[in-house]
């Protein structure tokens, strides 16, 4: 299936801002994902291994926090995650 | 669906207002009714930079009564890239002084309160309960769930956007029936994980683009009319340019908005987003990469001019420079040191064991980065480690000033 990756984290991924892991649920897309590029892992997830708190992850228009089973929901080939991480705007140097 | 505005008298339009108004007047959505509303509304803008520009000139043009500008800083030329609101000619001034400027040469009818000042949980409340509609336009954490919050708490929609790079968001918290910005994210990203605006930059258009989005839901709340961003969240990709919208839902939990709110009244924003606060010299804001000010020792680590880095250069001292910039900033000012940029210190700290005791001063652009650098350095077992403070900024201004600024 088919992960959107948001800019900030795009230099982890080679600069794609679409790549494309195989897996069944979430969570197993998302262990796929962190072996492919190991680097976003701690962008993404806590030592513990927990999605961190300003990552939302949403299953096509879903936030998968409130789908029933959350990061346990079977996923479709045909379906796309999209990671969007808070961003708080404006150029600060 | 409700309108943002009372049921109050109406303010009559004049003659001239309907002449000025008169493609908004001819429209259904609108009309005279629609114009007044406008014209009874009071919009507080938040940031006059690179969102605020142009959601407050559209605001200004279309009829809106009272816009509020809340901005403690002074223009820039860096700022003319993108805040189009300034000019060349504004330079130097508070940007809240050239905002009214334009706005008001725009639309002379238009009343401008100006609030030069950072908005903290001090004054936040007392700012805001005079406005219908918050638009949120600044650029750092804190200010974002200061203002989230105060909006709930005071009951004021929030037309939010934001930037970074080439990606835009847009929404409106702060309505009952719908989510806040906590809903979205409990808590902010720990300065430092999430590679920040400041060593981003970004496309001087896309503010524009996401600012005048945030105007459009602003007059969208005050007229009543159309489907506002609550309860989505519209995701602006310029670079593809693509829109999406996800579903945003109102968390049952939220301490802010939820039927159970842990926060009634504001808090300490810096503490919830784990930065320092302002120090007595440095600059009022305290944005998450911001230089750290004149000491001579900030958390441990010394602090270096770059007179003295002239002075021990040129006196060939076994010194080791590390620039923590990104390699695109290399070719536009340089001091020849090699590159490790700050994101990847920690992950890289094993190329620099050779220089675990030597005396290593570590800079970047102003001082900010570096000095976290430094401090990653300093817990990796680095015995000497210093920050040059003010950056290669302050080298191009002091020491070379045929070096160009950015």
């Amino acid at each position: 299936m088919n992960i959107h990756i948001p800019t900030p984290l795009r230099t982890y991924t080679g600069g794609l801002e679409t790549v494309n892991i195989s897996g069944t649920t979430v969570n197993a897309v998302f262990q796929q994902l962190t072996v492919k590029y190991p680097e976003l892992k701690q962008h993404l997830f806590t030592p513990e291994g927990k999605l961190r708190s300003f990552v939302n992850v949403y299953l096509n228009d879903d936030d998968i926090r409130y789908l029933e089973s959350q990061q346990e929901t079977t996923v479709k080939d045909t379906d796309e995650l999209t990671i969007i991480p808070s961003i708080a705007g404006g150029a600060n140097l | 669906m409700p309108t943002a505005i009372e049921e109050i008298v109406l303010p009559k339009l004049s003659n001239d207002e309907i002449a000025r108004y008169s493609r908004h007047l001819i429209l259904p959505e609108v009309g005279m009714e629609g114009q007044q509303k406008l014209k009874a509304a009071k919009v507080l803008c938040v940031g006059t930079g690179g969102l605020g520009a142009p959601l407050a000139m559209y605001l200004a043009a279309a009829g809106v009564g009272t816009i509020g500008l809340v901005d403690f800083d002074t223009v820039d030329a860096s700022n003319l890239q993108r805040q189009i609101i300034h000019s060349t000619a504004t330079v130097g001034k508070l940007k809240v002084d050239s905002a009214e400027i334009m706005l008001k040469g725009l639309n002379p009818y238009l009343n401008v309160v100006k609030h030069n000042t950072m908005l903290t949980s001090a004054n936040a409340m007392e700012i805001l309960k005079d406005y219908d509609v918050i638009a949120d336009g600044t650029d750092n954490f804190q200010t974002r769930y200061l203002v989230n919050d105060a909006c709930v708490l005071l009951n004021k929609p929030n037309a939010y956007g934001s930037i970074f790079r080439f990606e835009g968001q847009a929404s409106v918290f702060g309505t009952k029936e719908g989510p806040c910005y906590r809903c979205l994210y409990p808590e902010p990203p720990p300065p430092g994980l999430v590679p920040s605006c400041a060593e981003g930059g970004v496309l001087g258009i896309l503010p524009g683009l996401v600012g005048v989005i945030q105007a459009t839901e602003t007059i969208k709340l005050i007229l009543g009319i159309g489907e506002p961003l609550i309860g989505r969240l519209l995701l602006v990709d310029a670079l593809g340019m693509s829109f999406r919208t996800l579903k945003l839902r109102k968390n049952p939990e939220c301490p802010v908005c939820g039927p159970n709110p842990t926060v009634t009244e504001l808090i300490d924003y810096d503490q919830f987003c784990g930065i320092a606060p302002p120090s007595q010299v440095g600059p009022l804001e305290v944005a998450r990469d911001k230089a750290v000010g004149d000491h001579p020792i900030v958390d441990g680590i010394p602090q270096i001019t770059v007179e003295e880095l002239k002075r021990k250069l040129d006196a060939k001292e076994d010194i080791f420079v590390l620039d923590v910039r990104e390699p695109h900033e290399y070719s536009i000012a340089n001091l020849g040191a090699p590159q490790i940029p700050v994101g990847d210190v920690e992950r890289r700290v094993g190329e620099l064991t050779a220089q675990k005791n030597r005396e290593v001063i570590v800079h970047c652009r102003s001082g900010a980065r570096s000095q976290k650098a430094a401090l990653v350095l300093k817990q990796a077992g680095f015995t000497n480690v210093s920050n040059l403070a003010g950056g290669i900024l302050a080298w191009a201004d002091r020491i070379d000033p045929s070096m160009p600024k950015y």
